[in-house]
């Protein structure tokens, strides 16, 4: 088991009344998917907020990033980076400014 | 009656009017759920009137669908997982080719006139959902889809949006939904199957002017009393049936233009009815740029101007589908709300206006709730 530091968008902070980054067990290599399997399992009202219900794919206006760099059109099965592995930064979720049109 | 919560659905948030049985003086709380994204419907239980549902549309998240047990106080999110039961299947697309069904967004919820854990709800692209459990989990009405005519289903400009959802308070088992652009339909088995009624309708934009299905309806009102008939704004044409659908008549009569988008019926008189006439459907503003409801009370051909108190000149807003409602006070408040951002309402069935709230955002949504 690994423990992955997540910065949820503020706007879903408010909503699972969190302030900060959580921390998320992931099990077995740690991808975006196996990351947000372990979002939604500890807040299920985040389903189909991140990700599409039917197709799993990253809503449009969401980007992913890591150590400075955007993962969002990575491989959803490509393992992230070791220093989000190991602890050391944490896997950004975040809303592109294109998003907010009013 | 102790007093009136008029719930507004805006493109930023919620808002909560409130006031007691005189519906003079009004508190206004708000914006709730702001920064997420427009509210497409807010609406409260019939039966637990502090249970309130808001469908809420993000450009970042989708569709949010909040439920509050307090009366709009606090607001928790449910479950937004709405999944097309089977064979997904395809509508025509504004081209007239087919194209899959896809879940956009909730546009209307219809909470039970009987049980507080069960809401409809209508969606974009069209199709009918319900829960059971108070929102936890959302399973699709397939038979509406499942009706012969979805593949001929065809957007709106809007979308192909199902708004309307009427309950039978006679039969629990009759219900009535409007889609644009398919347009009415019935069910009387309780949502198992459903029939088209559109007999009587005519529109010029569709190349069979009298077709089974493909009317632009824009809203449905209903008499408590009067289950059986039923008033429409549609596109254009305001329109009326007295058999339950099985044939509609005209009865725009003297409007200075039947386009418009709402409709509803006076609480205590259920030949009273009111519309908002709009100049037309490619100039959505009032004709004249003067505000005016049109009221009947000989249930339609038959139309007077309201205007006391609404503005008559260099008025150019919106009144949408969803905005328009009455409460169950004698005598019956009627409230709506623009795309300007006010919400005006009148205590008197209509003879006199006010704006309760001017400076809100653009209002999507209105509904009202009595309170004991």
């Amino acid at each position: 088991m690994t423990t992955v530091r997540v910065l949820l968008p503020q706007l879903l902070r408010s909503m699972v009344h969190v302030k900060d980054e959580v921390l998320i067990e992931v099990e077995g290599p740690v991808t975006q998917r196996s990351v947000l399997d372990g979002v939604e399992a500890k807040f299920p009202v985040l389903c189909g907020m991140i990700r599409d219900h039917a197709t799993g794919v990253r809503k449009p206006f969401l980007r992913f990033f890591a150590c400075q760099e955007d993962l969002s059109l990575e491989s959803p099965d490509a393992e992230l980076p070791a220093a989000v592995v190991e602890g050391r930064e944490a896997f950004l979720i975040i809303t592109a400014i294109a998003g907010g049109r009013r | 009656m102790s007093g009136v919560r008029v719930l507004a659905g805006t493109r930023k948030g919620v808002f909560v009017l409130e006031s007691d049985g005189k519906r003079k003086e009004w508190t206004v709380a708000g914006p709730h759920l702001a920064g997420f994204g427009e509210i497409y419907h807010v609406k409260g239980s019939p039966v637990e009137p502090n249970r309130i549902w808001a469908s809420q549309t993000s450009s970042w998240f989708g569709q949010i669908v909040h439920r509050s047990d307090d009366g709009g106080k606090t607001w928790n999110p449910v479950s937004n997982k709405f999944l097309y039961d089977g064979e997904t299947g395809t509508h025509q697309w504004y081209d007239g080719t087919p194209h899959p069904w896809e879940f956009k967004r909730v546009w209307h919820f219809e909470p039970s006139l009987t049980d507080p854990d069960l809401v409809y709800a209508g969606v974009e692209d069209a199709a009918m959902f319900r829960t059971t459990d108070g929102g936890q989990n959302w399973t699709e009405m397939r038979g509406l889809r499942g009706h012969g005519s979805g593949s001929q289903w065809q957007p709106g400009a809007g979308g192909l949006g199902l708004h309307t959802i009427l309950l039978d308070p006679s039969d629990p088992k009759r219900m009535f939904i409007a889609i644009s652009a398919a347009g009415a339909f019935r069910t009387d088995d309780g949502g198992e199957t459903w029939k088209p009624i559109n007999r009587g309708l005519h529109s010029e934009y569709i190349p069979d002017g009298t077709a089974e299905v493909g009317h632009c309806v824009h809203r449905i009102a209903q008499h408590r009393s009067a289950p059986n008939t039923l008033f429409m704004q549609k596109h254009w044409d305001v329109m009326r049936t007295d058999d339950a659908g099985e044939n509609w008549r005209e009865i725009s009569g003297n409007l200075p233009t039947d386009f418009g988008f709402v409709i509803d019926v006076n609480t205590n008189e259920p030949e009273t009815i009111y519309v908002v006439p709009i100049k037309s459907d490619r100039e959505h503003y009032p004709l004249d740029g003067a505000l005016r409801v049109y009221r009947s009370k000989a249930g339609g051909n038959e139309w007077e101007p309201l205007t006391k108190g609404l503005p008559q000149e260099n008025c150019f807003v919106n009144v949408l589908r969803d905005a328009m409602s009455v409460d169950a006070m004698d005598p019956c408040g009627i409230y709506f709300g623009t795309t300007g951002g006010q919400v005006y309402g009148s205590a008197d069935g209509g003879e006199t206006w006010s704006a309760i709230v001017r400076d809100l955002p653009g209002v999507l949504s209105v509904e009202v709730q009595t309170l004991a």
